[in-house]
């Protein structure tokens, strides 16, 4: 259970939502994400996507203009 | 086939697309979406930029719609491949710079290669025949199939009556008898199955998907290919169309201005790639210039910038310039341009 990043940084949305899901492909069952994102759309693309796809949004934190948000990869 | 049939549907976030993949979860196919980003759709783009909009909620719509499927959705970055799409569309444009016809082939023939890569059988749409001027025409419909070489695996469950029969209907995948025959412009059909179906919120789309539909956005892109001379573009040219005032004043740049501050602030992200101006003595928005200017150039541009300055009434503004591939800025004092010494043919 690794925990991997990915800056997608001042990317609009659906773009972030994007970069996540292909490199979610890349990973395993348990392994965190940790996205950061500038674009606010992201805090409801990315967990409605996670929702609907079968993987976990476990935190939301925001720094300064950074939103990052953190996902447990589920089932493929 | 005794296993469950699979079917992935375009997803576009209307009612349609909805529509039909209840159409067809309601036959128990097992259904999947997927979503073509091409850089001009109509997402939260235009909402992230803007601050007043900001408090509002954004979504992605056809996310919202999968979701209110229960259907996974798959989004495929097609930027790169849809710019031939765009610049060298075979069957022209629409009403606007709208390559619709070549465009829905196109998303039909990625469909059909995601189908191919991961086992499913068929791919279906939410068109009607006859909603749409150009891409939905019933004679139109079989080009489409006929272009991406899916006319076969290609289902339309909202008019499949009305066009002639398809593999999964043969196969006895779906039941064709229990498919629609929605034909023309109404909305009253796709609006009482949505009652039936219990949706009570749906997005309406205005016209088109994408941007390309949109008369102003068209206006500026072609005016960028103009001045270019051809026809190429990149995500970030693309995005700032989106933004701000678009001004023209000779033919070799132009300027864009903010209109409020989250436009001022995405700009501001694209700053180290393009001179850029702003006024020190008045509050007022940030300015981009495309394209090589004179100092002469950068003087007329920095006396528009004043005019959407606090001080557009006064004789005199101070503008900040940063020059492109220039550290130091340096200050110009400018008498703002009136009103009417902007001429109209000046706003893109
Ligand atoms: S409106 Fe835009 S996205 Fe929709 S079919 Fe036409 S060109 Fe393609």
């Amino acid at each position: 259970m690794a925990t991997h990043t990915l800056d997608a940084r001042r990317l609009l949305c659906p773009m972030p939502v994007i970069r996540a899901q292909n490199r979610i492909k890349t990973l395993a069952k348990g392994d965190i994400l940790e996205v950061t994102c500038t674009d606010p759309g992201a805090k409801n693309d990315l967990p409605t996507w996670c929702r609907i796809n079968g993987h976990e949004v476990i935190e939301i934190e925001t720094k300064d203009d950074d939103i990052i948000i953190k996902i447990a990869v589920g089932e493929a | 086939m005794n296993k469950q049939p699979k079917a992935v549907a375009l997803i576009s976030g209307g009612l349609d697309s909805m529509l039909a993949v209840k159409v067809l979860q309601a036959q128990g196919v097992h259904v999947e979406g997927i979503n073509f980003y091409t850089g001009f759709c109509v997402e939260g783009h235009t909402h992230a930029i803007r601050k007043s909009s900001q408090k509002k909620e954004k979504r992605n719509n056809a996310l919202w719609v999968a979701e209110q499927l229960g259907i996974k959705l798959h989004i495929i970055d097609v930027i790169e491949e849809y710019k031939e799409v765009l610049t060298n569309p075979k069957h022209g444009y629409g009403a606007n710079l709208n390559p619709c016809l070549d465009c829905k082939s196109f998303m039909v023939k990625k469909a059909r290669e995601w189908m191919d890569e991961n086992g499913f059988d068929f791919i279906f749409t939410g068109e009607v025949i006859g909603q749409r001027p150009m891409s939905q025409r019933k004679e139109t419909m079989p080009i489409v199939a006929k272009q991406c070489g899916s006319d076969e695996r290609l289902l339309r469950p909202l008019c499949a009556k009305l066009l002639p029969e398809t593999l999964p209907e043969r196969e006895g995948w779906v039941d064709r008898e229990k498919l629609l025959a929605f034909n023309g412009r109404s909305r009253k059909p796709q609006i009482a199955l949505a009652a039936q179906f219990g949706f009570d919120e749906y997005a309406q789309p205005a016209g088109g998907c994408c941007f390309l539909t949109d008369e102003a956005y068209s206006v500026k892109l072609g005016d960028l290919w103009r001045q270019r001379g051809s026809k190429n573009y990149d995500l970030d040219d693309i995005m700032l169309l989106k933004v701000g005032r678009h001004i023209r004043p000779r033919d070799h740049f132009k300027v864009i201005i903010g209109r409020e501050e989250g436009e001022n602030n995405f700009m501001n992200g694209y700053r180290k790639q393009f001179t850029h101006m702003h006024a020190t003595s008045h509050n007022g928005p940030l300015a981009l210039i495309d394209g090589n200017v004179s100092s002469e150039d950068l003087e007329l541009a920095a006396q528009i910038v004043a005019r959407f300055t606090q001080g557009r009434d006064t004789d005199s503004v101070q503008i900040e310039v940063n020059e492109k591939d220039n550290e130091t800025p340096f200050t110009l004092d400018v008498v703002p341009l009136r009103n009417d010494d902007i001429p109209k043919e000046w706003y893109l």
